[in-house]
């Protein structure tokens, strides 16, 4: 496997030329990122431009047409891929949180290491009491989805994916579905986690948290990326008419 | 206990109710042995067939286009012939063919006996109904919640026993109520082929003692209890998998 060739000074996720068709609608037409360990990077862009569509494709939820995906060295792009390995190094937070409604927040966290990677049940809880109180739910943890918020069922998500101890973290549109007071915690919660060095790749309208909190800045039309740079640069001095009435028409 | 018994032995000799079951200890034993056979049969047949329904569901959704088909098959020919038919099927067609087998005294005995042969017939009969009760409730399963169990890493087989199945059949427990009912009462077919349930056994106690009108009776109330125990413990289990929150 490709994957021992990889060092940390090498990017971490590595898109070459990502192409995906769903049948005759081409929805990426190329694109090509590169994202450094410890790196924040949020991708922006109108609907159907295929952020979400990319993000999805890195974990291989979307299988690629052509084009190369790199996961610390390992090609997602590969008939013989090794999912299991992929989804242990990244993982995933949806806009609809998709926790799973018959079990307990705290069951939620706990099942994947438990019964996916085999690990031993009391050190796995001992994890996860940790994340329900680093996603700040101490008390939540008896809970069912069902009786928590919106915002604090996509906490548990977040702390449902960590305990997995990934990688990567991606976020699809994952505040999309909360109402403004709760999108707070959760990007707080997001915040916290870039600042402790998680590479984290977002797909966001949150203009205020990319210029903030990411290290780098995609906007993407069409299925292309149209232009990026550092957040500084990028909502102040965007050069593309398209990412300039896309700004104008968002901030 | 005695005390019970003459009293029924009185109200045949006083007023004419033959309720023979109960003042005569080898009809007593008959009936209590046939009451004992129909739950034992229906038991199996629960089990068997819900087992039937949950890996055909699973069979059903499985990327490969045979087992798929194969399941189809399968619902199509139990779904669409009646359980009597299967029944005489699987007993003479099926068991007539069989090599005879030597039994533990040397009789050469057919090597499958009649209440096997019902409990695979009727399981058989139930689950084809099951399967199509457990898909209905697997696609109500939203696919975000399987993709978000794809994510972390389950493999299809993982997801589907501890994530879709414990949600579907949340789902489709009612239906899979009526299934089970309807299966409990099936099983009197297993009197054509002479298995001693509560039909059959009934049916040799009224030809003794010319009761059938006291034997119709003590039959649909002995039936009544039986399902209402069954729909007793259904309704307790689906309260027990209430998930709080969720649904109404």
């Amino acid at each position: 496997m490709a994957e021992s060739d990889w060092t940390p000074d090498q990017p971490m996720v590595s898109a070459k030329d990502v192409h995906k068709s769903f049948g005759a609608l081409e929805v990426l037409k190329g694109i090509s990122l590169d994202v450094m360990k410890g790196e924040c990077i949020c991708i922006i862009g109108p609907s159907g431009s295929g952020k979400s569509t990319f993000i999805r494709c890195i974990n291989a939820l979307n299988p690629i047409n052509s084009g190369s995906i790199l996961v610390e060295g390992q090609e997602v792009n590969d008939p013989q891929l090794d999912k299991l390995e992929l989804r242990k190094k990244v993982g995933m937070v949806f806009q609809q949180y998709n926790l799973f409604p018959h079990k307990t927040a705290l069951q939620n966290i706990m099942m994947a290491p438990i019964k996916v990677l085999k690990e031993d049940r009391d050190e796995v809880e001992q994890r996860a009491r940790h994340l329900v109180k680093k996603v700040r739910l101490d008390g939540k943890e008896d809970s069912y989805p069902g009786e928590l918020s919106g915002g604090q069922q996509q906490r548990v998500a977040i702390a449902r994916s960590l305990a997995m101890r990934p990688d990567v973290m991606l976020f699809d549109e994952v505040t999309a579905a909360l109402d403004p007071e709760t999108v707070k915690e959760v990007l707080l919660t997001i915040r916290e986690l870039a600042e402790e060095g998680m590479t984290c790749i977002l797909v966001t309208h949150e203009m205020g948290f990319a210029r903030e909190v990411a290290n780098h800045v995609y906007f993407t039309d069409r299925g292309v990326i149209v232009e990026h740079g550092p957040p500084k640069t990028f909502f102040t001095e965007a050069e593309d008419p398209r990412t300039r009435e896309f700004l104008s028409q968002i901030l | 206990m005695e005390a019970i018994w003459s009293w029924f032995e009185w109200l045949y000799e006083a007023h004419g109710v033959n309720l023979s079951i109960f003042y005569d200890s080898l009809d007593r034993d008959r009936f209590f042995f046939g009451l004992l056979t129909t739950i034992r049969l229906s038991l199996i047949c629960i089990v068997a067939s819900v087992v039937i329904g949950v890996v055909g569901a699973w069979l059903q959704t499985s990327r490969f286009k045979w087992t798929s088909r194969l399941v189809q098959g399968y619902i199509q020919f139990f779904r669409n012939t009646p359980p009597l038919v299967q029944l005489y099927f699987f007993f003479f067609a099926i068991g007539g063919v069989l090599p005879k087998v030597p039994d533990a005294s040397g009789h050469m005995v057919p090597p499958i006996g009649n209440f096997t042969w019902a409990a695979i017939s009727l399981s058989f009969f139930a689950g084809a109904f099951n399967v199509e009760i457990f898909r209905a409730g697997i696609e109500a399963v939203p696919k975000s919640t399987s993709e978000a169990a794809e994510a972390l890493g389950y493999t299809r087989l993982q997801s589907y026993i501890y994530i879709i199945l414990p949600l579907a059949f949340r789902v489709c427990l009612p239906s899979l109520n009526n299934n089970l009912v309807n299966l409990v009462k099936t099983t009197t077919l297993a009197y054509v082929i002479a298995v001693p349930e509560l039909l059959y056994v009934s049916s040799q106690i009224w030809s003794d003692q010319f009761n059938v009108r006291e034997m119709m009776n003590v039959l649909l109330f002995t039936y009544v209890g039986l399902v209402a125990v069954l729909v007793f413990m259904m309704h307790r289990w689906e309260k027990t998998l209430k998930i709080p929150g969720y649904g109404r």
